[in-house]
């Protein structure tokens, strides 16, 4: 039974040589490939080809890599499970009941199952994270600015980031090495200084790492998964490592303030989706603003419009000072958390999502439930910072992820210490 | 205020307006295309995924827009910002790439300006509230009928992404002249800042806010009171596209108020479009809804911070402080002041003459010479900007008496812009130069000596004995004499 990774499978090859020649790459189907099509999981963009590649492409190719295909998604990235896809729900490689965690589910399954060596996955609250931890492969979510945005289809553009999926850390960071680097095209992008590749930093030596475990991470966390979560800083320690407690008190608003902002901005970044030059269009009698509303209420799916209704409420006149305004401040009161949090420890761990994969359907019903389950993973795409999510044991048989956040463009040090928890 | 209560009493005019200018950068504001001519362009070929709007691209700010717009805070004496900030204006219409707008809210690169015109030859400052930078949208074609009535629409992209100044003015216009000499005014310091061309399709677009309030009401430095102007009904005329038509269009919209005041109706509030060709103004959709355009930051584009860009940006000297030179350096009246300095172009190439020859005859050469030739040519100063040191020449040879003004007139100059020909050769060409002054009197002396007969003819007041003894003298000059300077030397010597 075929897991449902990909929307599309084709083949784009790159360079002879370069770093990543001779290894294949599954790209999310959000991020554009010069003539082939690029759905975002959506009927509205089932037919759109891109006369474009994404930057992170064009690195790819230069970089010796076989695209072999775009993998399934939430649609436009919102989703926690793969399953609001228009293509049908992606399954858990590991347990085939089981999702295999969103949005960049297929991105995940597809390097689980090895039907690619490497992915790119896009992460806006956790989306590369979720997956990578509920089919129990290594994800990376770089800090906002170190990899450019450039192609890649907007769902929430303030805190979205492309980043690896791999099997192992060294794989993860050997991708983030060719994707990582300032882009024109990105004027987000910024130039870092690195001593070494990242590929270099997963060398497992921990002697003398800080580890942080804020505590509110961990609240409401299920019995299984904190056992693994313990075992792993066990492990850790006995490496070298030490742990103690942090508090991010303003976490407690990450959700609220998380799903306000990316709401907000999906209700503009989707709004292009109109009918004229994209999804379903024309021969709708009436005015414009029928026909693009016809056009939208046939090409989007249920949790897309959900979103895009409830942001466009957060930024009307009347409430946006209520929704907008207090997200944006509850944002900068949780990056001043973390930054107290790096002012005593190098690393902050918790497990990367509370539960294990959730059955197939399962939360489809509860979108509230599906939300609450991004609580350790928006944050740190609120505070604009780098996370790795590592496998860290399993419960009954299913993965369990160890996330690891890092300082501003620290992923060097969250890469050094992945290896070590592998 | 309701119509009953502004019958019979004397009204005060309110107009405030926005004026849209499109900056004239090499490239877009937000991509790498080229804005140069896009009007005349295929429709969307001057375009890229950027300025399309497709998923996934992402704008970039260019510098050369926020410095054009720096270099329009300067002459309008506003406050730059410190750094850019851009929003997002939300709105759906299918001209909008991705049906949001680019734009700032709040805090526009310049506020607090202001454009000084004279109003029945009192000068007086309209109030600038605010100049913000945004992208322009795409233009609509309607195939088949008007805006609510067309077959179907087409959408052309060209134009998308061009650089736009937003200029909000105070309500400080009084009556539809002031309008008009204001955005003349506007349009020539934005020209000499060399941030914006006139003649392009497009490049101005007004909408002016325009109420009746009581005129009792009006303070006395004649500003009018914010409850004042809030309680008047207001239209917002829409379409304008020169300040020639806002005279007409503001014009024929204070008759329709003031009829409608007079007949007991009142003023609705609502958007009116200008209807250039049938000189009216028609309302547009009544009852629009309030707009909400739910603003929110742009994260695409990081701030830019532009706070020594005030002192690092220069400007050139603007016109009406140029005029003032011109007379005072140069002793110019008024009236060549102004022709000199209609363009910046024009204030330059005259400086270039002036500075090595006399004011005076530069003023001469080039606002009555130059310029009129290049008018009756449908020509501009731009056209020959690069001939000035073909112009200097001419004018060096008028200054040194080798060429006759005449000459230099009616033949050199027109030759010069009709073939292109450097004036030199249209001298050698035509035979009028090089006779210098010494060489005709030499001539005039030789042929008064050869030929006594001919000077006993002229004494005895045969008119043809003159001519004859200027055939000889043209013919000693090889043809290169001015026939009347001969006439006038042989009279001269011959009494």
């Amino acid at each position: 039974m075929s897991l449902n990774a990909f929307i599309t499978e084709e083949t784009i090859d790159g360079a002879d040589e370069g770093p990543l020649a001779g290894r294949t790459v599954a790209v999310k189907d959000n991020i554009s490939t010069e003539g082939v099509r690029t759905t975002c999981g959506s009927e509205m963009l089932e037919e759109y080809v891109p006369p474009y590649d994404a930057t992170v492409v064009e690195r790819l190719k230069e970089a010796g890599a076989t695209v072999v295909g775009k993998t399934n998604m939430d649609e436009f990235g919102m989703g926690t499970t793969t399953e609001t896809s228009a293509f049908g729900p992606t399954k858990n490689p590991v347990d085939e009941s089981r999702v295999p965690g969103g949005s960049s589910g297929g991105s995940a399954a597809a390097v689980a199952d090895g039907q690619a060596d490497l992915a790119l996955g896009t992460d806006t609250g956790g989306s590369i994270r979720c997956p990578a931890a509920f089919c129990g492969v290594v994800g990376i979510k770089p800090t906002y600015g170190l990899v450019s945005r450039y192609g890649l289809v907007a769902y929430a553009n303030s805190l979205e980031q492309i980043g690896p999926i791999a099997p192992t850390v060294e794989g993860a960071a050997e991708l983030l090495d060719v994707l990582a680097g300032p882009d024109k095209r990105d004027a987000t992008t910024r130039e870092v200084e690195r001593e070494s590749s990242y590929a270099d930093a997963a060398d497992g030596d921990v002697d003398g790492l800080s580890i942080g475990v804020p505590t509110e991470l961990l609240d409401g966390a299920d019995d299984g998964v904190l056992d693994a979560f313990w075992d792993v800083v066990a492990d850790l320690e006995s490496q070298g490592a030490t742990y103690h407690e942090v508090n991010l008190p303003s976490v407690e608003h990450a959700v609220q303030a998380y799903y306000v902002i990316a709401m907000s901005e999906a209700s503009s970044n989707l709004a292009r989706f109109d009918g004229v030059r994209y999804g379903v269009s024309g021969g709708y009698e009436g005015n414009w603003n029928e026909s693009f509303a016809r056009s939208r209420e046939e090409g989007f799916g249920a949790e897309v419009k959900r979103r895009v209704l409830l942001g466009t409420y957060a930024l009307s006149a009347g409430y946006h000072d209520k929704y907008y305004a207090k997200a944006q401040d509850a944002r900068e009161w949780i990056k001043r958390d973390f930054d107290d949090a790096f002012s005593e420890a190098d690393v902050l761990a918790s497990p990367t999502m509370p539960v294990p994969p959730f059955e197939l359907g399962e939360s489809l019903d509860d979108p509230l439930q599906m939300y609450l389950a991004d609580a350790n993973t928006v944050p740190v795409n609120l505070a604009n910072l780098p996370a790795v999510s590592v496998p860290a044991g399993d419960v009954d048989g299913l993965p369990v992820g160890l996330q690891l956040v890092g300082p501003k463009f620290g992923e060097a040090t969250i890469v050094r210490a992945a290896s070590a928890a592998e | 205020m309701t119509a009953q209560a502004l019958e019979q009493r004397d009204l005060t005019v309110v107009i405030g307006l926005e004026v849209h200018v499109q900056l004239e950068t090499a490239t877009k504001i937000f991509c790498g295309c080229s804005t140069e001519a896009a009007d005349d362009e295929e429709p969307n070929t001057r375009t890229c995924p950027v300025c399309l709007g497709l998923p996934g691209a992402l704008p970039v700010l260019n510098e050369a827009a926020v410095e054009a717009a720096v270099k329009i805070g300067k002459a309008l004496d506003a406050d730059v910002a410190e750094e850019t900030r851009f929003h997002r204006k939300n709105y759906y219409y299918p001209d909008l790439p991705k049906n949001f707008q680019i734009t700032q809210y709040d805090a526009p690169i310049c506020s607090d300006g202001t454009l000084e015109i004279a109003v029945e030859g009192d000068r007086r400052d309209v109030g600038i509230q605010r100049a913000h930078l945004e992208e322009d949208p795409g233009s609509l074609q309607h195939e088949g009928g008007g805006i609510d009535t067309a077959d179907y629409t087409l959408v052309n992209y060209n134009r998308a992404g061009t650089p736009l100044m937003e200029i909000v003015t105070a309500p400080d216009f009084r009556g539809p002249a002031e309008v008009r000499q204001f955005l003349a005014k506007l349009e020539e310091v934005l020209e000499y800042l060399g941030v914006f061309d006139s003649t392009r399709d497009g490049s101005l677009r007004v909408d002016a806010n325009i109420s009746l309030v009581p005129s009792e009401e009006a303070r006395a430095d004649g500003t009018i009171p914010t409850d004042a102007l809030e309680a008047a009904n207001r239209t917002e005329v829409k379409n304008i596209s020169s300040h020639k038509g806002a005279e007409k269009a503001l014009a024929y919209e204070v008759t329709r108020q003031k009829n409608a005041v007079e007949r007991g109706r009142g003023v609705e509030q609502e958007t009116r479009h200008w209807d250039e060709s049938r000189g009216i103004t028609v309302s547009m959709r009544s009852k629009e809804e309030e707009k909400d355009y739910r603003y929110f930051r742009e994260a695409d584009l990081p701030p830019l911070q532009v706070a020594d860009w005030k002192e690092r940006v220069p400007i050139p000297e603007l016109p009406d402080a140029r005029r003032e030179r011109f007379r005072e350096e140069y002793g110019l009246d008024a009236e060549a002041a102004s022709k000199l300095t209609s363009t910046k172009e024009v204030a330059d190439f005259f400086e270039d003459v002036a500075a090595e020859f006399d004011p005076d005859l530069a003023a001469t050469w080039v606002a009555d010479n130059l310029l009129g030739e290049l008018n009756y040519r449908g020509m501009e100063i731009t056209d020959v900007s690069g001939r000035l040191d073909e112009f200097k020449r001419l004018v060096e040879l008028v200054a040194a008496g080798d060429i006759t003004v005449k000459n230099a007139e009616e033949v050199v100059l027109r030759e010069m812009l009709d073939e292109g020909d450097d004036p030199d050769t249209v001298i050698e060409r035509e035979g009028l130069g090089k006779a210098a002054a010494g060489e005709v009197e030499g001539a005039v002396e030789e042929a008064i000596e050869e030929n006594p007969e001919a000077v006993e003819d002229y004494h005895e007041g045969e008119e043809g004995a003159l001519n004859y003894l200027v055939g000889q003298v043209m013919g000693k000059t090889g043809g290169s004499a001015d026939p009347g300077t001969v006439n006038q030397l042989l009279r001269e010597r011959l009494e």
